[in-house]
């Protein structure tokens, strides 16, 4: 399923669900009433743009630094050899969230999010011994905005 | 229909900072264990969770309210997969910005309506100069160049270079892993 391929409640649904579902015991009929649609179909159309890929999740969006836990972003300089080997490295690891191949020297942007800091210690080391590769840990020092909107 | 979304273009997003961190209850680790895949998608996702739970209906949906205003949960919703929304070009803007005035700016920079995330990290010198990073979407590529500039003239002033570059745009090639939070169950 592509973006061409999306209809208008697709569309809608993306846009306000981008936002937050309410919450409340048929938070689907609620959606689908603010749509003037049926929540069986709001449900059905959600299902396959899952299914598709062109929904990644869909639920709680959890901060682990608000219970104790910790995120960090850290980065790496992959030789382009050892590309393929380093990600398999770096993805085998649960607690890394995200992981972007970018364009610089520093070439493999990731995050890790952990429930206790010392975990982000013990797989930034682990990383390192494996891939024998130094990891920069640039932990925040403080947040100014996170909510990444993109209408369709 | 599209009438009846909301013409903002900024989430309603809770600002987290480690000073209000909570512990989590027993109950509310599961909560998060089971969450944390996504809701099924099913007419009482609630139900279904209350009963994984063993909690009432009314007990769950008043937790989930309660970790939403502690900003453990920042929101429930979808997350598209961007590349395949048509924004195919996104740039991590980074900043060499002076400390002194680095949280005044970043906030004006996080303010800007285009960046989804802004923050100040810590830098790597000699390796890494960059203290302010603002991730930035867009359509194209001209579309991406135009808000860096903007940032840019924002931050004139209180750039600096620790003898390296004031600025870069590091523009992501592939994603190479995307999943969440997962805490082990």
């Amino acid at each position: 399923m592509e973006i061409d391929q999306l209809t208008l409640l697709d569309k809608a649904l993306i846009n306000l669900l981008q936002k937050g579902l309410p919450i409340c015991e048929n938070p689907f009929q609620a959606v689908a009433e603010q749509l003037a649609s049926t929540e069986q179909l709001v449900i059905e159309r959600l299902q396959v743009m899952l299914d598709s890929g062109l929904l990644t999740r869909f639920g709680p969006m959890f901060d682990a630094a608000c219970f104790g836990g910790a995120f960090t972003l850290a980065a790496m300089e992959v030789p382009e050899v050892q590309f393929e080997q380093v990600t398999q490295i770096v993805n085998s690891f649960d607690q890394v969230a995200h992981n972007y191949h970018r364009d610089h020297q520093l070439n493999m942007w990731f995050v890790i999010g952990a429930e206790q800091p010392q975990e982000i210690t013990d797989v930034i080391a682990s990383i390192e011994q494996q891939s024998g590769i130094t990891v920069l840990n640039m932990p925040k020092q403080e947040e100014f905005y996170v909510g990444l909107y993109l209408p369709v | 229909m599209s009438d009846s979304i909301s013409p903002s273009n900024r989430l309603d997003t809770q600002k987290n900072n480690v000073d209000t961190a909570s512990t989590l209850t027993a109950k509310e680790r599961e909560y998060i264990v089971l969450t944390q895949h996504g809701l099924p998608l099913i007419a009482q996702p609630y139900h279904w969770l209350a009963e994984k739970l063993q909690l009432s209906v009314e007990a769950t949906l008043a937790m989930t309210e309660d970790l939403k205003s502690r900003g453990i949960i920042r929101r429930i919703a979808a997350v598209p997969n961007h590349y395949r929304l048509g924004y195919k070009f996104n740039g991590m803007t980074v900043w060499d910005v002076d400390d002194a005035v680095a949280q005044k700016f970043g906030q004006q920079v996080g303010d800007l309506p285009f960046v989804s995330h802004c923050y100040l990290r810590t830098r790597h010198l000699p390796y890494w100069n960059y203290n302010l990073f603002a991730m930035i979407h867009g359509k194209n590529e001209h579309e991406i160049s135009q808000y860096r500039i903007q940032i840019k003239q924002l931050l004139a002033d209180v750039l600096q270079t620790h003898g390296l570059k004031s600025n870069d745009m590091l523009t992501s090639k592939k994603i190479l892993k995307k999943t969440g939070l997962r805490l082990k169950k």
